[in-house]
């Protein structure tokens, strides 16, 4: 890790610290060593970095400062889960460092201090184009899986409403259409993320597949999900099972052994409600409740269960016949979507302000991501702040080529 | 019509062989025909050959009787328009003319226009030779008279200089530091501007020629002794940076300096105000401007005049524009952001930023279609046969 020969030159004490953290792994031990690091002596090196690798420890004071995802935590938890701009910065600078921001500290700690018997809070993230929704639906998503959480992520919903190349008439209802290789990659991906729940959840009841398979009452949610995986026609279906069986058993009522809390997260969930681009036989255009998995998600987004939370952040750019100046909620959702969706949290997410617009320029200075040396004075960062406005992605974008 | 009966009279006269005399004699008598007599006639005659004209085509009489009428047609036009024929001026002329002209025709110069016969006629030489075909200047035989006299004078005041250098040299009041000439802020009179002068055409040899010898006049020690025939020859040029008119810095209600500007690029109209409130936010028609220029190169233009007075976070921009495609639009807000800076900028940063271009307009509009072309430069195929 670079991280770990940054530090190595300056300060050999941190680095051991460090080395406990990644090589031991369950969480309870590597909470008390983070605690100490974070108490004892501030990274000497830079101003905008916090040791801090825990979102459950974040605070108003980390705001600004950017913390290392793990590697460990970045495969099994984003396999396909981050925006892919940000997967290339991951590439280049070796190391996923995401910056603490006010909106997320605000989403974390309504999740701290939600009442889980309830229903699920809705949470929307909801701001402009390139300010940040989904790195910090990222740093919500981490946080809950820090907490032992289950997580149920789609990336990005609007894959599943455009350029589906295979569209199956569903197998189990005549009016609905398959999506077989979009529901099969969710499902490795889920699987790859939530493997320690596979065994633990067991079906409540039968699911009957086609005249030869079916999953059978009681089984482990693994096989369930296997059956997915291998065999395509079905999987929009078993996606479908899977939702509806953690639904059912995420508060803890059923038999379950331990109660685990479901976070829901959709990026892109205007996607739900606005129109596909995808046509049926006879050319005629496709409704999204049409789709298997967009019924199915739908169901998700509904509060009748209890036991965790749905965050969700909407977005502009994926979607279809939306203006590029729309970015309220009841623009990109539409009416129906903002009925369904309602009562929801808003949480609105912004351009950068000074300090933090700071430390992501501090930030590329370390990486020596800025090579051009006028890029080192102060009036190449005005002419950066002008240009880009303080806006995260059109920041990234333009010191890309410098 | 005039050149065959000139021939055939020099045909007649050759066998007496007298034909240069004659000549003459045929030629004046062939001027008596007069063009038709016309008050009001374009100035496309501007251009034209002077010398080619020949000397003479229109005669002294015939210019002074112009000149009568335009006076009497001057006072008659003034008591149309109801004004007093005294006080009557030529803009005076050119706004009557224009009301009871009107036309429509966008060449202005094809429009109807009432001149003094001076500015109409264009200047010409007198007949150059006498009763007998002798020519008066000594000149005359190089083709060019004015010219090589001018030529001449330059050069006899140059040996007459020399000479008072030699007599103040033997008196031994030879001094070095003589007053100079103040030559900025004038130029050089351009070769058309001495072709009219001398009423000659001038090939550019010939221009570079005299100017030389201006120059070897000038570097002279006692140059000052000639100041005003040297003068002559110059034409001041006007201070660019005085051009411009900075708009005046207004105060908000709350003391916050703001100013006004327009700016026009191609179509694209812009008017912004520049406010001293000191964050750098600019809004154009309502919009972020990271919104309504997503390109890049949009944003750099709107940048380009701040970043070079060096005052980038300094001032907020409210503007409008409207017009045109995106990159004339960011053409224009960037002249306007100029020209309000104007007031809040020092007089040396005036002079540089007109240096840059900033304060330019940019003249370039869409070239005009033309018949038989695809478009403005693009031609049909082109088949051999």
């Amino acid at each position: 890790m670079n991280l770990h020969k940054l530090s190595s030159r300056l300060c050999p004490t941190v680095t051991q610290k460090f080395r406990h953290l990644h090589i031991q792994s369950s969480g309870q031990q590597l909470e008390a060593v983070a605690m100490e690091t974070e108490s004892t002596e501030p990274n000497p090196l830079s101003v905008f970095r916090t040791s801090e690798q825990y979102p459950t420890y974040h605070s108003e004071r980390h705001t600004g400062q950017y913390y290392t995802l793990p590697p460990a935590h970045i495969q099994k938890l984003f396999p396909h889960g981050l925006p892919p701009r940000f997967q290339l910065q991951m590439k280049t600078f070796n190391e996923g460092c995401v910056m603490v921001r006010p909106p997320v500290l605000e989403l974390i700690s309504y999740l701290k201090k939600a009442d889980y018997s309830k229903p699920p809070l809705r949470y929307i993230l909801y701001g402009d184009i390139g300010t940040g929704k989904s790195m910090s639906l990222s740093h919500a998503l981490h946080y809950c899986y820090t907490q032992g959480w289950l997580i149920v992520h789609i990336p990005d919903a609007h894959l599943w409403v455009k350029n589906c190349k295979e569209l199956l008439p569903s197998s189990s209802r005549p009016s609905r259409f398959d999506q077989p290789i979009q529901a099969s990659q969710w499902l490795k991906n889920f699987k790859i993320t939530n493997e320690g729940f596979l065994s633990k959840i067991k079906t409540t009841q039968q699911y009957v597949w086609t005249k030869r398979e079916s999953t059978e009452k009681g089984q482990p949610l693994g096989v369930l999900v296997d059956q997915g995986v291998n065999r395509m026609k079905s999987s929009s279906d078993v996606v479908g099972a899977v939702l509806r069986e953690l639904r059912l058993q995420a508060g803890g009522a059923t038999e379950g052994e331990g109660a685990f809390k479901l976070a829901v997260a959709v990026d892109g969930v205007n996607a739900l409600w606005g129109k596909t681009s995808l046509k049926k036989e006879d050319r005629t255009m496709c409704e999204p409740e049409e789709l298997t998995l967009i019924h199915n998600l739908r169901k998700m987004m509904k509060n009748n269960w209890s036991g965790g939370a749905i965050l969700t952040a909407l977005s502009q750019t994926g979607s279809l016949f939306k203006p590029q100046s729309a970015y309220l909620p009841s623009e990109l959702l539409g009416e129906e979507g903002f009925d369904n969706m309602e009562p929801f949290v808003p949480v609105s997410v912004s351009n950068y302000n000074e300090k933090e617009f700071e430390s992501c320029y501090l930030y590329y200075l370390e990486r020596n991501w800025l090579q051009h040396p006028h890029g080192r004075s102060e009036e190449g960062k005005k002419e950066l702040i002008f240009l880009s406005n303080k806006n995260p992605s059109i920041l990234e974008r333009l010191c890309a080529f410098l | 019509m005039a050149a065959s009966g000139c021939r055939g009279v020099r045909s007649i006269l050759w066998k007496y062989g007298s034909c240069g005399k004659n000549f003459c004699l045929s030629r004046s008598k062939t001027v008596p025909q007069l063009p038709v007599r016309h008050i009001c006639v374009s100035s496309s005659l501007w251009k034209k050959n002077l010398a080619a004209a020949g000397p003479q085509k229109f005669t002294q009489e015939f210019i002074d009787k112009q000149v009568e009428e335009f006076e009497i047609g001057k006072r008659h036009l003034a008591n149309m328009m109801g004004e007093d024929p005294e006080t009557f001026t030529q803009e005076d002329i050119d706004r009557s003319i224009a009301y009871l002209f009107p036309s429509g025709l966008f060449e202005k110069r094809a429009r109807p226009v009432m001149k003094h016969p001076e500015e109409i006629f264009p200047k010409q030489t007198a007949i150059q030779w006498d009763a007998e075909g002798r020519p008066f200047h000594f000149l005359f035989y190089t083709g060019q008279q004015s010219y090589y006299s001018l030529l001449h004078d330059v050069y006899e005041k140059i040996l007459a200089m020399e000479r008072h250098q030699d007599k103040m040299r033997n008196k031994g009041l030879l001094t070095s530091e003589t007053k100079q000439i103040l030559l900025t802020g004038s130029r050089w009179l351009l070769k058309e501007e001495i072709e009219e002068y001398l009423v000659e055409n001038i090939s550019d040899h010939d221009y570079m020629r005299l100017i030389q010898l201006m120059e070897k006049l000038l570097s002279m020690p006692y140059c000052s002794l000639e100041e005003e025939f040297i003068l002559k020859f110059r034409k001041q040029l006007e201070v660019q940076s005085s051009k411009h008119e900075i708009p005046a810095l207004q105060y908000d209600p709350q003391g916050v300096t703001f100013s006004v500007a327009d700016g026009r690029r191609k179509t694209a109209k812009a008017s912004i105000t520049l406010r001293d409130s000191g964050s750098g936010n600019i809004t154009i028609n309502g919009r972020n401007y990271l919104h309504y220029f997503p390109l890049l190169q949009d944003r750099e233009q709107l940048m380009f005049p701040l970043h070079f007075v060096g005052m980038l976070g300094r001032f907020d921009v409210e503007g409008s524009v409207e017009g045109s495609g995106h990159s004339a639009q960011a053409g224009a807000l960037r002249l306007a952001i100029s020209r309000a800076l104007l007031s809040f900028v020092s007089e040396g940063d005036v002079e540089k930023m007109r240096q840059a271009g900033l304060l330019t307009a940019d003249p370039r509009i869409k070239e005009r279609k033309k018949p038989g072309q695809e478009g403005a430069r693009k031609k049909f195929t082109w088949k051999k046969r």
